[in-house]
């Protein structure tokens, strides 16, 4: 057999059915549900009279809408708490598994599917939700999809799918203190711009890669879809299985070394042809930051903000433009010393423990600025119990921030966690979009590292100098 | 899929899902009512009146089924919301340079067309409407071309089963469905499955 990538022995692997003149019949192993893009796909099974075929693959838990505060008050806003009910209502009709808002393993949906063991390499995971990518960390094929395809992958287990090109992003070398995986992600994208990978998926290889943590692996594979792919893979090795052994739902004893055998036959094999590769030096980035209103536009920190007309392109030019006039920023300077209102530290690319022992580590006996308001919010709640269990709240309280209950948040502000019209926050979410974090906010994008710098300074800072 | 129409113009790269039905409007459970909420936080200003600048609000949007925008239209969120909301405002193609991956499958599943054009074709397009807003093309999905006022047919990619699908009214899952039988032989040669009950 020719060689090839890990994205086409996933592929190959998945394949149910394959007729001429329409898209392969893939088959999905995991399927995860949250509150938001799945109440109209239940509809449409109990309009066609369909059950859910495979309830043993499928998990649900409610993340997107739901209040940060305390999990025992009833829901505020009766929008949200009826799509939260819905939710449970359809799990208990269709009988999936729910971990619903007083479920001690409830948490956004892309950190409890790894954290509960469910994501696993070599396997197709799928949500109705972009940031799916996350999970390509295991040496998965995960992907967000519609709605119409979360009701595909309930009545039938399988979704009709084009195979999409194939995209190395080799990063070589190793990243200095105070530069983190959500550099390189933020970097890459700043390269190749938020269309680069469309019908891509990426390989992200190379020894920075491999020196990630599972959960720097995933915050950098979370954001593929920002570059404008589907998906975002590393290939397993020994970081996956240490991180993988003893979870609630990986394989143990013999199935778990059967397992470990199949997943070793993962990886690219030498000599596998790729659509397309680009190289990242980890030893030359910096800390990264977003200045504009897509991922695509960020810089390093310590950089001059790109002057609009100095682009050729006039329809390039005229969205930077627009971009920087609802950002309230020029073009050809700096942003270190921007004031800052708000800092946010969450959401599924960047509220796992490490990111939080992360930001501990800077804020530790100090002192935030008054003038920022900064809001902590951990990934699941099996996070929060660990960072309490480790004293990160005490460290958060005591520098004046803000602990909440875990859930999207202020990435995806449905739940009333917002900016105010023309506040600027510095977040560790994924998207800096219009809007995003509420009505008229302006976000810059950047770590936990340099999100807590800039809770301390007031203003977007070189977190290297306070390192 | 064959019908004549004006053309509104949104010359802006990149625009997301987030500018196309904001994230607060997404707590719905019903795919109902999405139109007045489409580009909410372009159309409307802090009191929620229209704001007469915006092509949406112009008296030209008003029965236009063709949306001319900028390149990488639909970047972001997974959210079927945005293509239910341009259908339910009237529209029912979109014309770029390039669709992001998620909301051109959303789109073709709910038979919004999203027509690729060339980059040549596309500024000119956008160069015609802006001499003359009255501008109507016609859109032909069996013949894959937008025919221009001058009689020049510009031809579009289409993915073939899509268009069957459109065209014949097809319905995806039902054709999953009958697969069954293949389905059935896959699941009996998996190995090491999850069980999320346990």
């Amino acid at each position: 057999m020719n060689p090839r990538t890990i994205i086409e022995k996933l592929w190959d692997a998945h394949v149910v059915h394959e007729q001429a003149g329409a898209p392969t019949l893939l088959y999905i192993d995991l399927h995860l549900v949250h509150e938001v893009t799945s109440p109209q796909a239940f509809q449409g099974l109990r309009e066609r009279g369909l059950k859910v075929r495979r309830p043993d693959l499928t998990v649900a838990t409610t993340d997107h809408s739901i209040p940060t505060t305390d999990p025992a008050l009833p829901i505020l806003d009766k929008i949200a708490a009826r799509q939260v009910e819905q939710l449970e209502t359809n799990c208990r009709d269709f009988g999936i598994r729910c971990y619903g808002m007083r479920s001690a393993r409830r948490g956004i949906v892309h950190v409890i599917g790894p954290e509960l063991g469910l994501t696993q390499p070599g396997m197709t995971v799928v949500c109705g939700d972009s940031h799916t990518a996350t999970h390509g960390a295991f040496g998965a094929l995960a992907f967000g999809i519609g709605t119409t395809e979360v009701e595909h992958v309930l009545a039938t287990q399988c979704l009709l799918q084009r195979r999409s090109k194939t995209f190395q992003v080799r990063v070589e070398g190793g990243l200095r203190p105070g530069v983190t995986a959500k550099d390189i992600i933020l970097a890459l994208i700043s390269q190749i711009g938020v269309s680069g990978g469309t019908a891509s998926i990426f390989e992200y290889c190379g020894p920075a890669i491999r020196a990630l943590s599972m959960e720097q692996r995933m915050t950098v594979c979370n954001m593929s879809i920002e570059g404008g792919a589907r998906a975002g893979m590393v290939a397993p090795d020994e970081v996956t299985f240490e991180y993988l052994a003893g979870r609630p739902h990986a394989p143990k004893g013999a199935d778990w070394d059967s397992a470990v055998a199949r997943w070793k036959q993962l990886p690219t094999d030498d000599g596998a042809a790729y659509d397309r590769s680009l190289t990242i030096d980890a030893d030359r980035l910096e800390p990264m930051i977003t200045y504009g209103t897509n991922p695509g536009m960020g810089m390093a920190v310590t950089a001059a903000v790109p002057d609009p007309y100095a682009v050729a392109d006039l329809a390039q030019r005229d969205s930077m433009v627009k971009a920087l006039a609802y950002m309230g920023i020029e073009g050809g300077k700096p942003l270190l010393g921007h004031p800052v209102n708000v800092v946010f530290i969450g959401s599924c690319t960047n509220s796992r423990i490490s990111d939080l022992r992360s930001a501990a580590s800077l804020l530790k006996g100090r002192k935030v600025n008054p003038s920022v308001r900064v809001m902590v919010v951990p990934g699941s709640q099996q996070v929060k119990l660990q960072a309490e269990a480790e004293g990160l709240p005490e460290i958060f309280r005591a520098a004046g921030c803000d602990w909440r209950e875990s859930g999207c948040s202020m990435c995806i502000a449905m739940n009333g966690d917002q900016l105010q019209p023309g506040e600027y926050s510095v977040s560790t979410s994924n998207r800096n979009f219009e809007g995003r974090q509420g009505k008229g906010g302006r976000t810059f994008l950047a770590s936990p590292l340099t999100a807590a710098a800039a809770a301390l300074t007031g203003v977007v800072s070189d977190v290297r100098t306070l390192l | 899929m064959n019908f004549r129409s004006r053309l509104v113009p949104l010359p802006i790269n990149n625009v997301d899902t987030d500018q196309i039905i904001p994230a607060r409007f997404l707590k719905t459970i019903s795919k109902e009512g999405l139109d007045k909420q489409l580009f909410c936080d372009w159309r409307y200003d802090a009191e929620g009146h229209p704001k007469p600048d915006f092509i949406l609000n112009q008296p030209r949007a008003q029965g236009a089924h063709v949306l001319l925008a900028g390149d990488n239209f639909g970047c972001g969120s997974s959210r079927e919301h945005a293509p239910w909301a341009l259908l339910q405002f009237g529209f029912r193609a979109v014309i770029s340079t390039s669709f992001a991956d998620i909301f051109k499958q959303n789109s073709l599943k709910n038979a919004l067309l999203p027509i690729v054009f060339p980059a040549g074709a596309h500024a000119a397009l956008f160069a015609l409407v802006e001499s003359d807003p009255d501008t109507e093309v016609t859109v032909d999905l069996a013949a894959q071309t937008v025919t221009l006022p001058d009689g020049r047919a510009v031809t579009f990619p289409v993915d073939p089963f899509s268009k069957h699908c459109m065209l014949e009214g097809v319905d995806e899952l039902g054709y999953i469905l009958k697969n069954e039988a293949a389905i059935r032989s896959f699941e009996a040669q998996r190995v090491g499955s999850i069980d999320t009950a346990a």
